[in-house]
C-alpha cells in the first residue's frame, strides 16, 4: 500500500516535470537566459545526489566532487572529438565511458583514503581535486591549460529530453541503492562503523562502493557539462565547484535526495533571476543561502511539517 | 564431556605499559550462561573487543566451536558466530528500529546490487522475508511498535534492548552483552532479565555477559569469572564465586 503510494507519487512528480519543461519551452514562456539554465540544472541535480551518497550516506566530507566531474568531461569530450558517430549513439558512448573512467578513480582513491576518517578523509579528497586539475593541467593530450574547445554541442537545451532521462536514471539508482540492504549497510557505517562491523558488514566495502557510484554519476555530469558548454578547461572544475556542489548537499540536507533536487534547482537559478541586481547579485545570493540554512537549521521546517500533519490527523478525525 | 563452544587460553594484551588483560582463560560450554564481573578498569570490556576482534591480543588463543577467531576482523568474527552490544550503547541513531534491525540480516538475506538498482523480484521478496524476520526479533523485546521511529528517539532502556534485538539478527552462537542492565530501573531489570533467560532458550544461544547489578548476576548467570587488574580473580559455580572472600575483599564488600 506504502509502497505504491510512493511509486505513485515519483512517478507524477517526473511525468509532472518533465510536462512542465516541455510546455515551458514549446509555449517561448522562457527566455534565453532561462532555456540556458535548463540542462546546468540537470547537471548539479546528478552532482548534487551523487555527492549526497558519498557526504550524506555514507558520512564522508568530500571536498574533491569536481574532480570527478572534470574526469568524466575530458574523458567525455575527448571521445567525442575524436570518433564520427552519429550524435546519439556518440553522447551515449561518451556518457559510458565518463562515468566509467571517474569510476575507475573514485575506486583509486578509495581504497587508500579508507583508513582515513573525517577531516583527513576531506583534505585527501580536496588534494586530489587539486591534483587532477595541475595534471590536467600538464598533460598535452588535454591541450593544457588552454583545455578543450569545439566540443560538439550534444547537450544544448534542445536535447533536454536527454538530459532529463539521464537525470531521472541517475537519482532513481541512487534512491533505490539506499533504500536497499546495500544502502542500510552505507548508512550503519556512517551512524557507527565499530557497531556495523560488529554485526557483519564490510566497511571497507561500503565506503568504496559509495565513493565509486558517487565518482560515477558526477563523471556523466561532466561529461554532460562539457557537451553543453563547448569549452572546457581545467581551473573549471577546481575546489571552487566542489565548494557549490557541497552547498547544494548540504542546504537540501545531508541524506535527503528531495533537498538535493530542489536546493539545486533553487541555487543553479537563482544566480540568474539575480542577474537585475547587478552589484548587489552576490550579496543577495549569499544572503539568500543564509536564510534557506537558517530556515533548514532552526526546525522552522520541521514545525510546519508536523502542523500541517496535525491538521491534516485532525480532519481524518484522528 | 561436552565440548566448549568457546575456548579461550592464556589470553593478554597491552596498551602501553599496562596490561590491561593478562593470561585469561575461560572455557564456556553451548547453552551456557556465563557472567563476567570485576571492579571498574578490571579489563571486561577489553576482552570483548578480543573476542570480537576489535583489539588483536599479544598472546593467547581463541576458539569458537574449534574454529581459529585469532586474526580475525570483527566483521569476520560476526559471521563466524560472535554478536555483541556495547557498553555504550552503539545504535544507528538516524536509521529507523526496523532498519537497525534489518541491517544486521545483511549476511543473512541477500540480494544483489543490482536488484537494489532494478527492483528485481528478488529485492521486494527478501525484503519482505527480512521485515518479517525483524519483526519477529523486535516483538520479543515489545520493541514493534516503536518500528518506525529512529533509533535514537528511543527511551534509554529500549534501546539498550534493540541493540540486543540487532545482535541476535545475526544469528550469533554466542551472544555478548556489556552491561545490559546499566542505567536500568530495577523493574527494568527484573523484566531483562527474564527476556536474557527467554533468548537463551527461544534462539538456542550462549550468552557471556559483564554486568555489576549482582541481582542480575546471581538470578541468571551459572558460571562466572571475576576479573580484576586484568587478571583472573576467582572463577566457577556462581554462588561459590560470589561467597569466596577473595572476591568479597577485592570487588564486592565495602
Ligand atoms: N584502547 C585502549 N587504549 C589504552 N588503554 C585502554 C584501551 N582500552 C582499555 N584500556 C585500559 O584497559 C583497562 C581495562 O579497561 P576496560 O574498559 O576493559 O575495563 P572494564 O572492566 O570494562 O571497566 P568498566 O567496568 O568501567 O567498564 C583500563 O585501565 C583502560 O583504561
Ligand atoms: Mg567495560
Amino acid at each position: 500500500m506504502k509502497w505504491n503510494k510512493k511509486v505513485v507519487v515519483r512517478v507524477l512528480a517526473i511525468v509532472l516535470s518533465y510536462v512542465l519543461i516541455t510546455v515551458l519551452l514549446r509555449m517561448g514562456l522562457l527566455n534565453r537566459q532561462y532555456t540556458a539554465l535548463l540542462v546546468p540544472i540537470g547537471v548539479n541535480i546528478m552532482l548534487a545526489v551523487s555527492l549526497n551518497l558519498v557526504t550524506g550516506f555514507l558520512g564522508e566530507l568530500s571536498l574533491g566532487h569536481a574532480g570527478f566531474m572534470s574526469i568524466g568531461a575530458y574523458a567525455g569530450a575527448l571521445f567525442t572529438l575524436n570518433v564520427n558517430m552519429p550524435s546519439g549513439i556518440s553522447i551515449l558512448l561518451a556518457m559510458i565511458i565518463g562515468g566509467v573512467a571517474a569510476a575507475v578513480f573514485g575506486f583509486l582513491i578509495g581504497v587508500p583514503v579508507l583508513r582515513l576518517r573525517g577531516d583527513y578523509l576531506a583534505i585527501v579528497t580536496l588534494a586530489f581535486g587539486e591534483i587532477i586539475k595541475s595534471v590536467l593541467n600538464a598533460l598535452s593530450f588535454t591541450n593544457g591549460a588552454r583545455g578543450l574547445s569545439k566540443i560538439p554541442s550534444y547537450t544544448n537545451y534542445e536535447h533536454y529530453t536527454l538530459v532529463f532521462v539521464v537525470a531521472v536514471i541517475t537519482v532513481l539508482v541512487i534512491s533505490n541503492i539506499v533504500d536497499s540492504r546495500h544502502g542500510r549497510a552505507v548508512c550503519s557505517v556512517r551512524d557507527n562503523y565499530i557497531a556495523a562491523e560488529s554485526i557483519g558488514i564490510s566497511v571497507s566495502r561500503f565506503k568504496i562502493l559509495a565513493f565509486v557510484i558517487g565518482a560515477f554519476f558526477a563523471g556523466v555530469a561532466g561529461v554532460i557539462y562539457a557537451h553543453n558548454v563547448g569549452i572546457i578547461k581545467p581551473t573549471t572544475f577546481d575546489y571552487n565547484k566542489s565548494i557549490e556542489i557541497l552547498v547544494i548537499v548540504v542546504l537540501g540536507g545531508m541524506g535527503s535526495i528531495k533537498g538535493s533536487i530542489i536546493a539545486a534547482v533553487i541555487l543553479t537559478a537563482l544566480p540568474e533571476l539575480l542577474r537585475g541586481a547587478d552589484d548587489l547579485r552576490m550579496l543577495l545570493y549569499s544572503i539568500a543561502l543564509i536564510v534557506m540554512m537558517l530556515f533548514n537549521q532552526s526546525g522552522i521546517r520541521e514545525r510546519i511539517k508536523g502542523r500541517i500533519e496535525s491538521s491534516r490527523k485532525q480532519k481524518a478525525g484522528e | 564431556m561436552r565440548m566448549a563452544l568457546l575456548e579461550v587460553k592464556n589470553l593478554g594484551i597491552s596498551f602501553g605499559g599496562l596490561k590491561a588483560v593478562d593470561n585469561f582463560n575461560v572455557s564456556i560450554e553451548k547453552g551456557e550462561l556465563y557472567g563476567l564481573i570485576g571492579p571498574n578498569g578490571a579489563g571486561k570490556t577489553t576482552v570483548f573487543n578480543l573476542l570480537t576482534g576489535v583489539y588483536q591480543p599479544n598472546t593467547g588463543t581463541m576458539e569458537l566451536d574449534g574454529v581459529n577467531l585469532v586474526g580475525k576482523s570483527p566483521s569476520e568474527i560476526c559471521r563466524s558466530g560472535i554478536a555483541r552490544t556495547f557498553q555504550n550503547i552503539r545504535l544507528f541513531k538516524k536509521l529507523s528500529v526496523r532498519d537497525n534491525v534489518k541491517v544486521a540480516l545483511h549476511n543473512d538475506v541477500e540480494y544483489s546490487l543490482l536488484a537494489s538498482i532494478f527492483r528485481l523480484p528478488s529485492y521486494f521478496s527478501r525484503e519482505k522475508a527480512m521485515n518479517e524476520k525483524s519483526r519477529e526479533i523486535l516483538e520479543v523485546f515489545g520493541l514493534e511498535e516503536y518500528e518506525n521511529s529512529y533509533a535514537a528517539n528511543l527511551p534509554y532502556g529500549k534501546q539498550r534492548e534493540l541493540e540486543i534485538a540487532r545482535a541476535l539478527a545475526t544469528e550469533p552462537k554466542l551472544l555478548l552483552l556489556d552491561e545490559p542492565a546499566a542505567g536500568m530501573n530495577p523493574n527494568e531489570t527484573a523484566e531483562l532479565m527474564e527476556t536474557i533467560k527467554l533468548i537463551r532458550d527461544k534462539f538456542d544461544i550462549t550468552i557471556l555477559l559483564i554486568e555489576h547489578d549482582m541481582k542480575l548476576v546471581a538470578g541468571i548467570c551459572e558460571r562466572l569469572t571475576v576479573l580484576n587488574f586484568g587478571t583472573e580473580l576467582a572463577s566457577g559455580e556462581t554462588s561459590e564465586v560470589l561467597n569466596d572472600p577473595k572476591v568479597i575483599t577485592a570487588y564486592l564488600g565495602e
